[in-house]
């Protein structure tokens, strides 16, 4: 018997999509044909306005934590406006203004899904690089349009401008999620944030508008006056500096670490005070050290966390549009989206890329 | 010139004390204060043999001071208070752990966390506040600030409770602080030795499904039959390990050698807590992304506060809960050093330090 050939992604499904993808660890993008499902009845279906590149971006095309199913069409921190939606959608109508981020499905079944964790559930599907219920792969983000079960979508207000909401998808949920779980989100509280990018500004806005005290600590001195000055970050630690490190001993409630390369978690366990929580939201892909005597003699904790479910996600768009929100940008061209991979390598942008796909993604006809 | 031990002080005392880091103890003759007007004197009965001897006897830490008289876990009589004491009179049975002061006026003391002070004086190899060493309780008496002295409760046994005053509150801290106590839910007590047989019997208290996980599968039958757990996992059966990944909600982590965290963690549920009290000597291997999918966390815990040591105590009490001891006299100190140090002992070695030192007190 002759067998079946796998069907191409142009043809794998009835509406044709068009993106930019990696075709192999070498990361290049570059124009990549596919398709997407009909709308389904709990579907809607929107018009990609924006994607903001997030650091995972860069690492899943590159295939730095293995997995990668090439061609892989990134991105997700994905907004636009509405252009169908199923008979079954209750939250949703066409021209309404939406995201969605990291997901798109769940088993719906598992104690996480129950507890509004999605994130967590055993069988979540990323909004790319992952296979769908039925078996085809999800493309993300970089492309025309999007297809998502109303439960995976998120709706965002008038009063946030798309181009800055779109990394709060990705970025604004991971770093939001733990000031909650672990209590760092209480007025007068101290909380240290690590790393200054992406994330770790959003860490500084979202921080500041819950009325706590925020200090950075980068390895950057150059980033301190746009830090104090623009973001609102109370103060300024440069992490080499033995000085300062050791003046800030003890001070702090907390500290969201977003740096995912590998780094000494002793000083920045010496800056929280007894009590305090050391909070991972970036994960480097090596073991680090961690003394014991540290972590006991203050009772001290490392924890980790991973991005937000769907609730909480819209409670955090609520949050950030309440308190004018957005994310510190640069609007990018759908063709300087590798450059932009190569600038974000180097953690040259202050501080996401977002692609203006709407304007710049154009179908090669 | 520096005065030598034993005529630092007024009062004559006879301990047993290593002096360098072969950590061979012997008889060594120093001094204690008077007994002031906070004081309480103890005369000393029980003296449990902690694995953090064995550490600063041996200088493991690097930061022994020697000669080190070792010692926390101090139960005897009272044989003299000081004019301002009202918790104790004399012939009272209590004990001393591992604290013997703090700084009595900073957050941590005011919240009766004095084992968090920064100024903290431990009962051995501390600096008193008028800057003399502090030695432990491998010796014939004591004297104590009477706020550092805890009341031993009728039914809790001289020999068998006093391991509780350094094992028993440094795996209860912890597990009450971290929530460990919710009916139902499941412990994992990671080795089995004086701090891990406690966590079993206080799990057990606690209403929690309680599992051993430990390198010696030897260990399993008694684990069940004798402390009570549920259930017994060998680390090196790598096939039960996976099929109890994700099933705790959290562990209790009392080995004190450096070892994998990265099974343990996998071992937690969602939200999971694995919780560290010993104190190995180099860092742990810490992997990061397990933390992060999981959303779980990795604590640390260090013995307890003085009002909370009591309300261990009492809770041990009421619940018959003591340690498993071999007793000891005080000249089989080092070949008990030695089976230590295999973890040769079920589960604590109890110094008969009252029948064994002979006193001049």
């Amino acid at each position: 018997m002759a067998s079946r050939m796998a069907k191409s992604p142009e043809q794998e499904h009835p509406v044709k999509a068009f993106g930019w993808a990696a075709r192999d660890s070498s990361g290049h993008l570059s124009p990549f044909k596919f398709s997407r499902r009909a709308t389904g009845e709990k579907d809607v279906t929107f018009k990609v306005l924006y994607c903001g590149i997030c650091h995972s971006d860069l690492h899943s095309i590159k295939n730095e934590w293995g997995g990668a199913m090439y061609p892989l069409v990134p991105g997700h921190e994905i907004v636009g406006v509405v252009t169908e939606v199923g008979p079954k959608v209750t939250k949703f109508k066409v021209g309404d203004k939406v995201g969605v981020g990291c997901l798109v499905g769940s088993c719906h079944s598992c104690e996480s899904c129950a507890n509004d964790l999605e994130n967590y559930c055993p069988k979540t599907i990323f909004t790319y690089n992952s296979k769908c219920h039925d078996g085809t792969m999800t493309y993300g983000g970089y492309s025309d349009i999007m297809v998502a079960d109303e439960h995976f979508v998120v709706a965002i207000p008038d009063s946030l401008p798309l181009d800055g909401v779109a990394p709060l998808l990705c970025a604004g949920i991971t770093v939001y999620s733990p000031l909650k779980h672990y209590g760092l989100d209480k007025p007068g509280l101290h909380l240290g944030v690590v790393g200054l990018g992406g994330l770790g500004h959003m860490a500084v806005k979202f921080a500041k508008a819950m009325g706590l005290k925020v200090t950075i600590i980068s390895t950057s001195p150059s980033k301190k006056q746009e830090a104090v000055e623009r973001l609102g970050a109370d103060s300024f630690l440069v992490s080499h500096d033995q000085e300062q490190m050791q003046s800030a001993m003890g001070t702090m409630d907390g500290i969201i670490d977003t740096v995912s390369a590998v780094h000494p978690l002793l000083p920045l366990l010496a800056l929280v005070k007894n009590d305090g929580k050391l909070v991972m939201v970036g994960a480097p892909d090596k073991p680090l050290e961690l003394p014991a005597f540290p972590l006991l003699m203050g009772r001290k904790v490392v924890g980790g966390s991973l991005i937000g479910g769907l609730k909480e996600t819209q409670e955090m768009i609520n949050f950030a549009s309440k308190h004018n929100i957005t994310s510190d940008i640069e609007v990018v061209q759908m063709d300087y989206v590798n450059t932009a991979m190569e600038r974000l390598a180097k953690a040259d942008v202050r501080y996401r890329f977002v692609i203006d796909i709407g304007n710049s993604l154009k179908s090669a006809a | 010139m520096a005065k030598a031990p034993c005529q630092e002080h007024p009062q004559k005392v006879l301990g047993w004390a290593a002096v360098d880091k072969s950590g061979t103890l012997s008889p060594f003759h120093f001094s204690r204060r008077e007994n002031g007007d906070d004081d309480v004197t103890v005369k000393i009965q029980y003296c449990g043999v902690c694995h953090s001897d064995l550490h600063l006897a041996k200088n493991d830490w690097g930061f022994t001071n020697y000669p080190v008289v070792p010692g926390h876990e101090i139960v005897g009589a009272v044989t003299k208070v000081g004019s301002n004491v009202n918790k104790f009179k004399v012939g009272d049975r209590v004990g001393v752990g591992v604290i013997v002061d703090s700084c009595r006026s900073c957050e941590c003391c005011q919240q009766d966390l004095e084992n968090y002070c920064p100024q903290v004086i431990f009962t051995y190899n501390s600096h008193s506040k008028d800057g003399s060493k502090t030695y432990g309780g491998y010796s014939d008496f004591i004297v104590v600030d009477q706020r550092f002295v805890l009341r031993f409760p009728e039914g809790l046994p001289s020999d068998a409770g006093a391991p509780l005053l350094c094992a028993g509150i440094t795996v209860y801290s912890p597990m009450k602080y971290y929530g460990m106590t919710e009916p139902g839910k499941h412990l994992g007590v990671a080795g089995l030795g004086g701090l891990g047989h406690i966590a079993v019997k206080l799990g057990k208290a606690f209403g929690l499904k309680v599992t051993v996980i430990s390198s010696s599968p030897r260990k399993e039958a008694e684990a069940i039959q004798r402390l009570g757990a549920d259930s017994f996992l060998v680390t090196s059966d790598l096939v039960k390990m996976k099929a109890a990944f994700g099933t705790m909600d959290y562990i209790i982590d009392t080995v004190s050698a450096v070892h994998p965290l990265a099974p343990l963690i996998s071992l937690l549920k969602l939200n999971g807590k694995l919780v560290t009290v010993g104190l190995p000597d180099k860092p742990l291997e810490l992997p990061i992304f397990p933390l992060v999918l999981g959303r779980k966390l990795v604590g640390g815990s260090d013995v307890g506060g003085m009002k909370e040591t009591q309300e261990m105590l009492d809770f041990c009490a009421m619940h018959n809960i003591a340690a498993d001891i071999e007793l000891i006299r005080m000249e089989e100190i080092n070949t008990a050093m030695e089976r230590l140090a295999k973890s040769d002992v079920k589960y604590r070695f109890v110094i008969d330090v009252g029948n064994s030192l002979p006193s001049r007190y």
